[in-house]
C-alpha cells in the first residue's frame, strides 16, 4: 500500500521490541512527534490546549507510571488516545522523563 | 510574466517599507500562510501564485487561525498563546498586537466587521475587541456551573452581530448577541457530551456542534432558537468500538455543498453526508483515515479531505455527484490544512514536514507550484472576509 504505512510498520517493528531507552535518532523522532502531533492538543510549547499543559510544573506531583500509562494506553472517555501503536513502553517512559525535566526543542 | 508580477509585488512591498506610500491594489486575491513553529506568517498572492512578504514576531502559532476585515485588507491572527495580531496585507506589516488571554483557539468577526471575538481555553470564555483598535469591549466567561469554566470551541459569526459557539467541558451551545458590543447577552442550550468544534451554515441559519463524547452532531436553528438544540446523526457508530482519534477534526461552513453537509465521523474513517433540508443522514463515504478538514470546493462539485496522524500525508477527493472518492493521492508529509482559491480553480495545501505550501489544479489534480514556508499550517485567503460563519 502507501509508503507511509510501510514506514510506520517498519517503525513499529524497530521500536516495539526495544525495552531499552531510545537511541539518539529515535529520540529526535519522539521529540518531533511530541511537539508536532501531541502539540495539536497540548500545544507545540506544551502549555495546553484541548489537552492539559504538560510542563514540568504541571506534572511535578504526578506519578511517572500514571503519566506513562496515559501516553501508552490513552485515557478512555477523554480525547487522549493510546499511542502504543507508535512507541514502546520504554519510549513512553522516556517521554515522561523529558516532560518532567525540560522537554527538548 | 508570472515571475515579473511577483517581482513587481516584492518591489512594491520594499518601496512601501521605504517610503510608506500606497500603490493602488485590491486585496481579493491575497492571503496568508501560518508558519506555526517560527511565529511568522507568509503573505501570498493567489493570482501570481507566489509569496510576496513575510512577517515575524507573532508568538506561538500552533493551531493559529485568521479572519479578515470586510475590505480584505486586515487579517486578525489568533495565536495559541493568546496573542491577537492585526496585520495589514497591503503594507505587509503588523498594525497592532495584544495578548488577550493565556490560551486561545481561534476567533471570528462580526457581520458588520466592527467586532473581533476570540475564543479561549484558559480562562475559558470569549472576548470581544474593537476591530479598529483591538480595545477590549466585553468578556463573556464560559461558566457552566458555579466556579467551573469550560474551554470554548467552534466560535462562528451569525447574522445580527451574534456569535455561536460550544463549551467542550460544559456540553452547551451558546449564542452571544453583541448588538450592544459592551453589553452582550447570551443564550444557553444543552448540546450533548464534549462538543469539539462547530460551524454556522453558509446561509447563517444553523449552528452545528460536532460531539466527541457521543455519536452525533448537535443542531441549533438560529432563526428559531427557542426550539432548542437537537441531535442529528445520532448513533452513527451504532455502538461499534471507535478507532483512536490522534487529532480532532475541524468544522467550518465549507463542508456544506449542493444542499448537503459533509461531516467528519469521529473514530471512524468515514465522511458522513446529511441532507441540509431534512438533516437526515443520506450517505457515508469511506476514506483513508480519520478526517480532519472536510472542505467543499466553492462550486460544491468536490469535497477535499485530509487526515489525522498517522495518515496526514494523504488527501482524498470526493466527487459530490458520484458520492465517492474519485482521486486519492499523497501530496506531501504532514498535510495540515487546505484553502481553495476564491472560485476554486486551485487548492493550496500546507505540507508541514516538507516546509512547503503546494498548489494544485483542482480539475486535473496536477501540481502547479509550491511556496517555501517554515512548518506551514493554516492557509487563509481574503475571500473569507465576505462569508457568513467566519
Ligand atoms: C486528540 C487530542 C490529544 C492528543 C493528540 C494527545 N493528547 Fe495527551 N491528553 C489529551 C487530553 C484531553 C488529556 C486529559 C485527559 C484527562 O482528562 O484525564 C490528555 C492527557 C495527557 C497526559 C496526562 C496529563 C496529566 O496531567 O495527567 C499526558 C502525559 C499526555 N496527555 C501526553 C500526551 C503525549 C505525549 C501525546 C503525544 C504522543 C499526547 N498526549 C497527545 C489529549 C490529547
Amino acid at each position: 500500500m502507501s509508503g507511509t504505512r510501510l514506514v510506520f510498520a517498519l517503525f513499529w517493528l524497530s521500536t516495539a521490541a526495544a525495552a531499552t531507552p531510545p537511541d539518539a535518532v529515535r529520540q529526535q523522532e519522539l521529540v518531533r512527534l511530541v511537539r508536532q502531533d501531541c502539540g495539536s492538543c497540548h500545544g507545540m510549547t506544551l502549555q495546553g490546549g484541548l489537552g492539559p499543559a504538560l510542563l514540568p510544573a504541571d506534572l511535578r506531583d504526578k506519578s511517572r507510571d500514571g503519566l506513562k500509562a496515559a501516553i501508552y494506553e490513552g485515557r478512555p472517555g477523554t480525547p487522549m488516545p493510546p499511542w502504543k501503536q507508535f512507541m514502546s513502553e520504554a519510549e513512553a517512559a522516556w517521554i515522561v522523563d523529558q516532560l518532567k525535566s525540560e522537554f527538548p526543542r | 510574466m508570472k515571475t515579473l508580477r511577483a517581482l513587481t509585488l516584492i518591489l512594491a512591498a520594499a518601496l512601501l517599507a521605504a517610503c510608506g506610500s500606497t500603490p493602488l491594489r485590491g486585496t481579493g486575491d491575497l492571503g496568508l500562510v501560518i508558519e506555526r513553529a517560527s511565529g511568522h506568517v507568509t503573505l501570498v498572492d493567489t493570482t501570481a501564485r507566489q509569496a510576496y512578504a513575510r512577517i515575524g514576531g507573532l508568538g506561538d502559532l500552533s493551531h493559529a487561525s485568521a479572519v479578515y476585515s470586510r475590505d480584505g485588507r486586515y487579517a486578525f491572527v489568533f495565536g495559541r498563546d493568546g496573542g491577537l495580531t492585526k496585520i495589514d496585507l497591503l503594507e505587509a506589516r503588523i498594525v497592532k498586537r495584544v495578548m488577550q488571554s493565556g490560551n486561545a483557539i481561534g476567533g471570528s468577526i462580526s457581520q458588520d466587521g466592527r467586532i473581533v471575538v476570540a475564543q479561549n481555553y484558559t480562562p475559558g470564555g470569549i472576548k470581544a475587541f474593537d476591530a479598529e483598535t483591538l480595545e477590549l469591549l466585553a468578556e463573556v466567561p464560559a461558566e457552566y456551573a458555579p466556579g467551573k469554566f469550560s474551554k470554548v470551541v467552534g466560535l462562528a459569526d451569525a447574522p445580527g452581530n451574534k456569535f455561536a459557539y460550544a463549551l467542550f467541558d460544559g456540553g452547551e451551545i451558546r449564542v452571544t448577541d453583541f448588538s450592544n458590543p459592551r453589553q452582550p447577552t447570551t443564550q444557553r442550550f444543552p448540546a450533548g457530551n464534549q462538543p469539539y468544534d462547530g460551524l454556522v451554515t453558509p446561509d447563517g441559519r444553523y449552528f452545528l456542534a460536532g460531539l466527541f463524547g457521543e455519536d452525533g452532531v448537535a443542531l441549533l436553528d438560529l432563526w428559531q432558537p427557542e426550539k432548542g438544540a437537537r441531535k442529528i446523526l445520532e448513533n452513527y457508530g451504532r455502538g461499534q468500538e471507535k478507532l483512536p482519534v490522534f487529532k480532532m477534526p475541524h468544522l467550518r461552513g465549507w463542508s456544506v455543498a449542493q444542499g448537503k453537509a459533509y461531516l467528519p465521523a469521529i473514530g471512524r474513517h468515514e465522511v458522513l453526508v446529511v441532507d441540509v433540508a431534512t438533516w437526515k443522514e443520506v450517505g457515508r463515504i469511506p476514506v483513508r483515515g480519520q478526517p480532519v478538514f472536510v472542505m467543499a470546493r466553492p462550486d460544491g462539485h468536490q469535497v477535499w479531505v485530509n487526515f489525522a496522524f498517522p495518515d496526514n500525508g494523504k488527501m482524498d477527493v470526493i466527487d459530490t455527484l458520484a458520492g465517492k472518492v474519485v482521486h486519492a493521492f499523497e501530496p506531501g508529509k504532514g498535510i495540515l490544512h487546505m484553502e481553495f482559491a476564491p472560485r476554486g480553480e486551485t487548492v493550496w495545501l500546507s505540507a508541514r514536514d516538507d516546509n512547503k505550501v503546494l498548489i494544485y489544479d483542482t480539475q486535473r489534480f496536477t501540481k502547479l507550484g509550491e511556496i517555501a514556508a517554515d512548518n506551514p499550517s493554516g492557509i487563509f485567503f481574503t475571500a473569507r472576509a465576505a462569508r457568513i460563519g467566519f
